[in-house]
């Protein structure tokens, strides 16, 4: 091809793709700007920036939203479940890799099928409250933790089978017990698919709207994707709040994104060119 | 070394039990419920009513049956309307696109946003009257574009498959990207040298070694839209009337209004095709790694 040709390509291709990242850009100031004008002009909403700029927006939505406790609540849910799943996947990926026995892989397929079932939420609310779990944050928090292993087990099994197992061998004739070696040795080894399997979970949970939804009874157990919704049935007509709410509530993921773009990508690579 | 004593089984034992109890039984337990009366007022003694509830599903004037074919229906346009564009995206960012990676970011960007989020955005977006979509559409003249999005029944769903895109597209691509990047260069450069043109080169190097990348997509995507929920719940709450209704809006329905039996047993509907479409993935996926 003659590189006027190719030129006339490369340009064509940047346009394409230009316009295609301001369709996705385009929302994002939407609400963005919408999020520090007044109430009517938020109402006819469009791009322009706010004739009078109102901080006081995100103040009147932390206090009328609930979004300190919503923010803490959702930091729970997502660290705590996200950690506390990790640390187990790590334990039965490590056990079911290195074993290598017929129930060993059956027990793997076992964790696998939980990729594609849905969860039940009407019996799983149900169940909860007969194990007086919905009280307080522990339901929500095991619920979470066991729906991620599945993919948990997926991703760091195949990271385990890759790994060497020469290593355990010398520890344990170094002399130390098997919860020793696991964590002084193999933790460490695993960290690169912990941190992206932590980031992609941390990321769900954040995002997750339906568990909460079914399994809170009390609004001061609510993540603050719920604390946004509840807002948002009750102040339908301001945008500009709603608005505001919406940049706070996005704004960690949006952070975690920038921060951890490396292994979310990666975890990706890994997880898709492995299958 | 014994194995035994180096890799413990209760590695195992203690995981298995978390994703037994909160994630496995909850499930196999629906399945016995759905076949029970079991409701809002009868907790205590719930009675056998055999098939009841499934024929109630099919007979009922609500017509959840609708739900099944929506869910259906979603599941393979969303993914037609997805891994077409996204696969010639990626093909577009493949080969040393200067800028790649900022596009890639961009675009990857309304995958990590909350569904709910993604939802109140287009509400005001889409809004017949002051959305910035139709308001957009008659200042460039375009004005006979304009729809009500989501409450003309003819239009709602295109709406749901379009706002869906939005959010999945760069999703889908960054797969695609990994599987591309991992063809090597010289497969390309070698069918240029024997005169393949475009079309030659996608249908004879492209689309083979991408096979194992479409079929992650497609288990991704199979499982996302046989499950999905927030996004129509938000967009539309399966309405106007009973157009957008899904599997799992239906369910949250009869659950609010505490008719449990014939939530669950709509919720094993759900169960028996998530467990039919996983298995035939799994058995292509199997036939895949064969042929490999």
């Amino acid at each position: 091809m003659n590189t006027k040709g190719k030129l006339f390509q490369t340009v064509l291709k940047h346009a394409v793709l230009l316009f295609l990242c301001f369709l996705v850009l385009a929302p994002f100031s939407l609400v963005l700007v919408n999020s520090f004008k007044t109430k009517s002009e938020a109402a006819r909403i469009n791009l322009s920036l706010p004739t009078e700029w109102r901080f006081e927006n995100y103040t009147e939505v932390i206090q009328k939203g609930k979004l300190v406790q919503g923010f803490t609540n959702s930091m729970i849910y997502s660290a705590g479940s996200s950690s506390i799943a990790i640390l187990l996947a790590s334990m039965a990926s490590f056990v079911i890799a290195r074993r290598k026995t017929k129930a060993m892989e059956l027990v793997y397929y076992f964790f696998i099928c939980g990729l594609f079932l849905p969860v039940n939420y009407v019996t799983l609310s149900k169940f909860l409250q007969a194990m007086n779990l919905t009280g307080g944050r522990a339901g929500l928090l095991l619920t979470f933790l066991s729906s991620m292993l599945p993919f948990c087990v997926f991703v760091i099994k195949n990271f385990v089978s890759s790994m060497p197992s020469d290593i355990d061998e010398a520890a344990i004739i170094d002399g130390s017990g098997p919860i020793q070696m696991f964590a002084v040795i193999v933790l460490p080894l695993l960290q690169p698919i912990l941190v992206t399997a932590f980031i992609l979970q941390f990321m769900g949970v954040w995002s997750d709207f339906i568990t909460p939804l079914y399994l809170t009874s009390k609004s001061s157990l609510w993540p603050m994707n719920l604390a946004v919704y509840n807002f948002f049935g009750k102040n339908t007509s301001h945008w500009n709040l709603v608005f505001a709410d919406i940049v706070l509530t996005v704004l960690p993921v949006i952070l975690v994104y920038l921060a951890g773009q490396k292994y979310i990508l990666g975890g990706i690579t890994a997880g898709s060119v492995k299958g | 070394m014994n194995k035994r004593t180096v890799y413990p089984v209760w590695f195992v034992i203690l995981p298995l039990v978390f994703y037994v109890v909160f994630f496995l039984m909850p499930s196999i337990m629906g399945i016995f419920y759905s076949f029970t009366d079991w409701n809002v007022r009868n907790r205590g003694d719930l009675s056998f009513v055999g098939f009841q509830n499934y024929i109630d599903i099919f007979t009922s004037e609500e017509n959840y049956a609708s739900g099944i074919y929506n869910t259906l229906k979603f599941t393979i346009v969303s993914n037609i309307v997805k891994l077409i564009p996204a696969l010639f995206l990626a093909m577009l960012l493949q080969r040393g696109l200067r800028g790649k990676n900022v596009y890639r970011t961009i675009l990857y960007l309304p995958a990590i946003l909350p569904f709910l989020i993604i939802g109140l955005i287009f509400k005001s977006v889409l809004n017949y009257q002051d959305g910035i979509l139709n308001v957009g559409l008659e200042l460039v003249h375009l004005g006979f574009l304009k729809q009500k999005w989501l409450s003309d029944p003819e239009v709602v769903w295109k709406t749901i498959y379009m706002v869906d895109a939005w959010r999945g597209i760069g999703y889908v691509m960054t797969i695609f990207l990994a599987g591309l990047n991992a063809i090597p260069d010289s497969f390309y450069e070698a069918s240029e040298i024997d005169g393949a043109n475009f079309f030659h080169k996608f249908i004879h190097i492209t689309l083979p070694m991408l096979s194992g990348t479409i079929m992650i997509n497609l288990v991704f995507g199979i499982t996302y839209g046989l499950k999905v929920f927030d996004i129509i719940y938000v967009l539309t709450n399966g309405g106007p009337g009973r157009t957008t209704e899904v599997l799992t809006t239906y369910v949250y329905k009869l659950y609010s209004s505490g008719q449990y039996g014939m939530a669950v047993a709509l919720n094993t509907i759900l169960f028996v095709i998530t467990m039919a479409a996983g298995v035939l993935i799994v058995r292509g996926m199997s036939r895949k790694e064969v042929e490999l």
